[in-house]
């Protein structure tokens, strides 16, 4: 993990630091990095930095005394930087918009800790919080603060939840009981991960897909250890069992190789794309083509195209065409 | 990983050049001369014109920081040399404090954006913030992640120029799929439905319009100076996308569909289920008030066989289009 640096980047990090370990006298070295969110070495590279600065002069009694022998680090004698620097514009923007963000998510509970942590922010950001206001993000508030609130009991308390939920990819409710992990949000949707009894794996629910949901007397009882999922780069995951597919896409609905994660691209010209992707659930698939009127044509593999086919023509048999 | 300790890099170097004269100009009450300031800060050259070179970068430098450094005349009497300081009060974030729960909010907002492109400044924010040692009540926020995506590059121009209103102009891929160079005075960025839009005025349709930012190809290019124009007052983002994506509220037209027991039960969430001898055994018959004839007509057409339209005919018809156009697209030939 070595990223470039610049020095004023640097700078910037080292004037908050200051502060930051002037207040937490004798934290030890490993937490610090940790909270700091850098290697235990780059503190110790920026300790020597802050041992060689000081007022004019530059004798020693001048110099800021920075210590991190035993593995406990103290700074001392930093008296003019020992403020933060005030917020810069995307800091303030940053922690100001998704504040916004949440405080606008019903029922997420300690909303009043939302507003007022963002009354003091905006005080504090001055002309910023005003410019913040043109950069937004959209949570999904319109979720039911109900169900919001119910899910986050059952997850602050460790109780299994019943859900009846609606499954997309084959427009079917189904009725599923729960151990809630965490509550998500990822592209805009609130997602609810927890151990799936029925499933005996872990899923995702989006709660805008949760028709109703009872927390239950049962404490929740998921199995230990599972690894973390990393959602950063979406919700939806391709699994080496599933088929891989290709899709010709006309312009009109380009927008689903950016809506799903394809496996490869190709530019036909004229803005149409051949994409190869991992399905899961073939239905998902067959609503989609059918949805899209032609505009999204499976190449590949031969079965499912015969399959589409026939779907299409026993959907037109009802009209009696 | 252990690091040779032969004296510091050049980036390092340049570091500790820029605290020492950070700490001189803010320990400082008079405003202090160039002469003083090249004394203070040890890593100064000694040749004069590398010096002032060298200054006025670190100058910009740490004012691009946000840091506010003063130039003011050295005696109120004389104005020929100009002094610098750093005034403590203008540098300081204000003395505010934050209770267990807040700090615990902030961290939340914070973590939001470690996967997107305000990862830095999120990080660098929350930690001024807590520098005061309050710790994060933790459990008050447990298992909740908000995480936000920037993963386009047209972000953090256009992030730029809303905050600064610069007109700008890219290359844009409209609905038809072909690119054309586009010139916007933008007033908002928005993330809705995890997608970003930019809105603002197009100057070349003379219109208010929004744009995807995965739509826009490459970096766009400021076309103006800032602060050339203003936002309407009354501008409401959320709602100019909507409209945009075919979500309008607004007037009604009542659709009778037959459907399979048991089956499309998006349908069903948004209609009522009817008596009707109608509908043929094993099916219902659910009426459903929709806004846009076209939206329903897809939504038909995924559901296949479980969903038939009963009325209004304009849908049927709709909805058998659809259809034939997969059937044609999938070797069907025409139906």
């Amino acid at each position: 993990m070595s990223t470039y640096e610049s020095a004023t980047s640097r700078l910037s990090r080292l004037l908050a630091m200051v502060p930051w370990l002037l207040n937490r006298q004798g934290i030890d070295l490993a937490s610090a990095a940790a909270e700091l969110g850098v290697s235990e070495s780059q503190v110790v590279d920026d300790l020597q930095v802050l041992f060689v600065c000081g007022t004019p002069g530059h004798f020693p009694d001048d110099l800021i005394d920075a210590q991190w022998e035993d593995g406990r680090v103290y700074v001392s004698n930093a008296d003019s930087i020992a403020r933060p620097l005030r917020l810069g514009r995307d800091e303030a923007l940053a922690l100001i918009v998704a504040l916004r963000a949440l405080a606008a998510t019903p029922g997420l509970a300690h909303s009043d800790a939302v507003d007022r942590a963002l009354a003091k922010l905006e005080q504090a950001a001055g002309d910023v919080a005003e410019a913040a206001g043109k950069v937004s993000v959209d949570l999904d508030p319109e979720l039911p603060a109900d169900l919001v609130a119910t899910v986050r009991t059952a997850l602050t308390e460790a109780r299994r939840l019943h859900l009846r939920y609606r499954v997309a990819s084959r427009d079917e409710t189904t009725e599923r009981d729960v151990d809630p992990l965490r509550v998500v949000s990822v592209d805009g949707r609130w997602y609810l991960e927890g151990w799936c009894h029925r499933a005996q794996g872990v899923r995702l629910f989006r709660l805008d897909r949760v028709e109703d949901a009872q927390v239950l007397d049962q404490p929740a009882t998921p199995p230990a250890d599972l690894p973390e999922r990393d959602l950063s780069g979406g919700a939806f995951r391709g699994s080496p069992e599933d088929t891989v597919v290709t899709l010709h896409l006309e312009p009109g609905s380009a927008w689903v190789a950016d809506s799903f994660p394809v496996e490869s691209v190709t530019e036909l010209g004229g803005g149409r794309l051949e994409v190869t992707m991992r399905v899961g659930d073939p239905r998902w698939l067959h609503r989609l083509v059918r949805r899209q009127g032609g505009e999204v044509r499976v190449l590949a593999p031969g079965p499912l195209v015969e399959e589409v086919a026939a779907g299409a023509r026993a959907a037109l048999e009802g009209y009696g065409a | 990983m252990p690091k040779a300790t032969k004296g510091p890099s050049p980036a390092a170097a340049k570091t500790e050049r820029l605290l020492n004269l950070v700490i001189a100009l803010l320990s400082t009450r008079q405003p202090l001369s160039r002469a003083r300031i090249r004394e203070a800060v040890p890593d100064y050259s000694d040749n004069d014109e590398a010096f002032e070179r060298m200054f006025e970068r670190d100058k910009d430098e740490l004012r691009a920081l946000g840091i506010p450094l003063r130039t003011e005349p050295i005696d109120p009497f004389f104005d020929d040399e100009p002094g610098y300081r750093i005034d403590q009060r203008e540098y300081a974030l204000p003395e505010l404090s934050f209770e267990p729960d807040e700090l615990a909010v902030i961290g939340l907002a914070s973590r939001a954006w470690s996967h997107a492109s305000l990862a830095g400044p999120a990080a660098l924010a929350l930690r001024k913030l807590e520098a005061a040692g309050v710790v994060r009540d933790e459990a008050s926020v447990a298992g909740i992640e908000p995480l936000l995506r920037t993963s386009e590059p047209a972000f953090e121009p256009v992030r730029d120029a809303v905050l600064r209103r610069t007109p700008i102009r890219f290359d844009y891929r409209g609905g038809s799929g072909d690119l054309a160079e586009r010139h916007v005075q933008p007033w908002s960025l928005t993330s809705w439905h995890g997608r970003w839009y930019v809105t603002g005025h197009d100057l070349d349709r003379d219109a208010p319009r929004v744009f995807r930012l995965d739509r826009i190809s490459g970096r766009p290019a400021r076309a103006g100076r800032p602060g050339g124009y203003e936002v309407p007052a009354d501008h409401d983002p959320l709602t100019m996308i909507r409209a945009s994506s075919g979500d309008v509220p607004g007037t009604t037209v009542a659709a009778r569909l037959h459907v399979r027991d048991a089956a499309a039960s998006s349908l069903r969430r948004r209609g009522t289920v009817v008596t009707d001898r109608s509908a043929p055994e094993g099916w219902d018959t659910l009426e459903v008030q929709v806004g846009d004839l076209r939206a329903l007509a897809e939504e038909v057409a995924a559901a296949g066989a479980d969903v038939r339209v009963v009325e209004p005919p304009e849908l049927a018809e709709q909805v058998r289009s659809i259809l034939r156009a997969v059937l044609e697209a999938h070797g069907g030939g025409a139906a």
